[in-house]
């Protein structure tokens, strides 16, 4: 095949272990770790900074601009994206990336660029993310492109620095961890709803120092859209990367994209792709099953990601949790979230709904909220926000009309960026409100200083935009057919 | 990165245990872009009262930090290195490091030597008896010496054989540069490759 294989082990491997072992550029004897080689090197305005300044003090270059690529994201403003960034440190960030990218020749897509966003929608949408490759950025999320069956993993900035300088990093192999979702997901069951339930199960720290890879009918089942949803949050799982093997969904959604290989590469790399799922007996250091069928829309109550329950669910009790620290991390939660135990989901009231973030804004996932908020008014005194993952989300939702879809039912429809995911920029919940939100991170004061967060689905914030409590659109009148037709499409 | 094999400056007598990254550097200097630049910030809170050991005239010139244990905890910010080196230190000698504030000296060409608590108890009576002496740290030897003092100090031989040749993680890795150019030799054409920047259908 294209790429030199060191020695093929004979024994079964496990996609994650094909991906590391087509890396390797000097294997590491007496515990050191492997030279591993990167493939693509994603770069955003707030870890990049300290790194090229890094290479400068030590008169190095980036070693390979082509497989480097920049955008702006965490702290660019979603209104009025052509005036100057009010908040000072966000616009030095920013013009910092601009000066940087310009000096070292890196490819930089700015505001205001079309190929400007998030940077984990920005990868897979030109074709850049792809399976069989390594992938890293100064950003845990960046788990959200081993979807394509790509080794995908956030790094700190002297690693970015690394990255720049060698194309290389030396990594210690990732364990791996078999989640095996058997089964159909009922209606209005999405992604979202199974990760959280995942995360929920092993906890926030159960993933720690593995790679998780998610298996079964319910995942092959799923859109690319909907596994980078999973992948993303396997970091809130402590996972350091996710994978899912590619399979004929996978090519489907990368042929034709901008970086996409064509012609004879294309076929090459269809042929390779197709050696990578993990092989019959592969072995993994550990394994969980989850039954599809069980699996409801899932919403968190504390936080963190793994404090979630059943929508159709109450709060729990911290009685509930026989460790002690959990038990004391349900206490502080609750009075942080300012919610009873025994309180049934469906009857706490939001102030505010995200849709949004690396988790949930591509096009699929916008569909899926339109899908529900059509032709409805939202609930009074709710403060809705759709922000498109990147500017060609935000061009395709508006060439299909959903700009109107959203803005006749009274939503804010915003410029592409991370937004209220952490509100570096000014989308910030204000002290004591309470939003029903499509990122990743319910942690204390992430969407803004005192603001409460429950991490839901596009489905779920959609009915919880029109009915003003936390919701799944089985709860709306007359809905059936939206709901079905949402499913139908796997949308999310 | 600079090698280190000994140095020799004024020692100041840091005598606290448990001094966390923040007070090494306080979160509000983490919005800088820079990784250098960092002297103003180091211990700025402590600075702010004139009789801190480092506002002391005979100390402002310090280069080898004598501290209590537990030096270093907190969160893992590589800024509170930056502000050590920045200012002008090459060594920080405790009974105990944390260890992610190590890790990130070792790559940074800072010394932390392990000091056994009653040496660095002698460290501070001899500065005291002599205030703004110089003391030598040999890395090679593994001693610390200050006038008739000599303390050995220990710090592990992968870290100690790094900053003896002068290498960062970066460095290295390009003693690997062939290795790495003939693995580029033999990458697939069909691997992502963000530039040229390809055509892109009109909208
Ligand atoms: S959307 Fe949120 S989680 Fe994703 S990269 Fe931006 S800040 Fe991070």
């Amino acid at each position: 095949m294209s790429t030199p294989a060191s020695v093929i082990p004979d024994h079964p491997r496990t996609l994650a272990e094909k991906v590391w072992d087509d890396h390797v550029v000097v294997k590491g004897e007496d515990g050191q770790p492997d030279l591993i080689y990167i493939d693509l090197h994603l770069v955003h305005e707030v870890t990049s900074p300290q790194a090229f300044d890094g290479l400068r003090a030590e008169g190095r270059g980036v070693r390979r601009l082509d497989l480097t690529i920049a955008t702006e994201d965490h702290n660019t403003p979603t209104l009025d994206i052509d005036k100057p960034i009010a908040d000072l440190t966000s616009r030095t960030q920013i013009e910092t990336l601009r000066r940087n990218a310009e000096e070292f020749g890196v490819r930089l897509h700015s505001l205001g660029d079309k190929d400007q966003g998030i940077v984990h929608v920005v990868g897979p949408q030109l074709g850049l993310t792809m399976p069989g490759i390594t992938v890293v950025c100064g950003d845990s999320h960046t788990s959200t492109h081993g979807a394509f069956g790509a080794m995908a993993f956030g790094i700190g900035t002297s690693e970015v620095e690394h990255v720049l300088a060698t194309q290389t990093l030396p990594l210690k192999p990732f364990k791996t961890m078999a989640i095996t979702v058997e089964g159909e997901l009922r209606p209005g069951v999405t992604a979202k709803d199974v990760i959280l339930a995942v995360i929920a199960k092993i906890g926030t720290n159960g993933g720690q120092g593995y790679v998780l890879e998610y298996r079964g009918s319910a995942i092959r089942s799923l859109s690319m859209e909907g596994r980078m949803t999973m992948c993303n949050m396997s970091i809130e799982a402590g996972a350091r990367a996710g994978m899912v093997a590619p399979d004929e969904k996978t090519f489907a959604y990368l042929k034709g994209r901008p970086h996409a290989p064509s012609g004879r590469d294309w076929d090459e790399a269809v042929a390779y792709w197709r050696t990578l799922p993990s092989d019959e007996g592969a072995v993994y250091d550990a394994e969980v099953f989850i039954d599809a069928a069980e699996l409801e829309p899932f919403v968190t109550w504390g936080t963190n990601p793994g404090q979630g329950v059943s929508l159709s669910g109450v709060v729990p009790a911290p009685e509930q949790f026989t460790d002690p620290n959990e038990r004391a991390a349900a206490e502080r939660a609750l009075q942080y979230m300012d919610l009873q135990a025994g309180t049934p989901l469906k009857d706490v009231r939001v102030d505010a709904v995200f849709m949004g973030s690396c988790t949930n804004s591509r096009i699929e996932d916008l569909r899926a909220f339109a899908s529900i908020v059509r032709g409805r008014r939202k609930a009074d005194g709710v403060r809705v926000m759709v922000v498109p993952g990147s500017a060609r989300v935000r061009l395709e939702a508006e060439a299909e009309g959903l700009d109107t879809v959203f803005t006749e039912f009274g939503a804010e429809w915003r410029f592409a960026g991370c937004s209220m995911c952490l509100g570096m920029n000014p989308d910030q919940l204000a002290p004591g409100e309470r939003c029903a939100s499509t990122s990743n991170r319910n942690f204390e004061g992430r969407q803004g200083k005192g603001g409460r967060t429950h991490l839901v689905s596009p489905l779920v914030a959609a009915a919880t935009a029109v009915r003003g409590t936390l919701s799944s659109p089985s709860d709306l009148d007359d809905t059936a057919d939206r709901v079905g037709a949402a499913n139908q499409a796997k949308a999310v | 990165m600079e090698k280190f094999t000994t140095h020799t400056g004024v020692a100041a007598p840091l005598q606290r245990s448990a001094v966390d990254t923040d007070q090494i550097i306080p979160a509000v200097y983490l919005k800088r872009v820079t990784k250098t630049g960092f002297e103003d910030a180091l211990f700025a809170n402590w600075r702010q009262d004139p009789d801190f050991v480092l506002n002391q005239e005979r100390y402002r010139n310090a280069s080898v930090l004598v501290a209590g244990p537990d030096f270093g905890t907190g969160s893992s910010r590589e800024h509170a290195v930056w502000a050590l080196r920045d200012y002008g230190f090459r060594a920080v000698l405790s009974p105990k490091f944390a260890d992610i504030f190590r890790g990130n000296a070792g790559k940074q060409g800072l010394v932390t030597g392990v000091v056994a608590e009653p040496d660095i108890e002698r460290i501070w009576a001899a500065i005291a008896a002599q205030p703004g002496a110089q003391i030598t740290v040999d890395l090679q030897a593994r001693t610390a010496t200050l006038g008739e003092l000599q303390v050995g100090f220990e710090i592990d031989d992968y870290t100690r054989w790094r900053l003896l040749e002068g290498f960062d993680d970066i460095g290295l890795t390009l003693r690997n540069e062939a290795r790495i150019a003939a693995y580029e030799a033999h990458r697939a054409g069909w691997r992502p490759r963000t530039l040229p920047v390809q055509p892109q259908p009109a909208d």
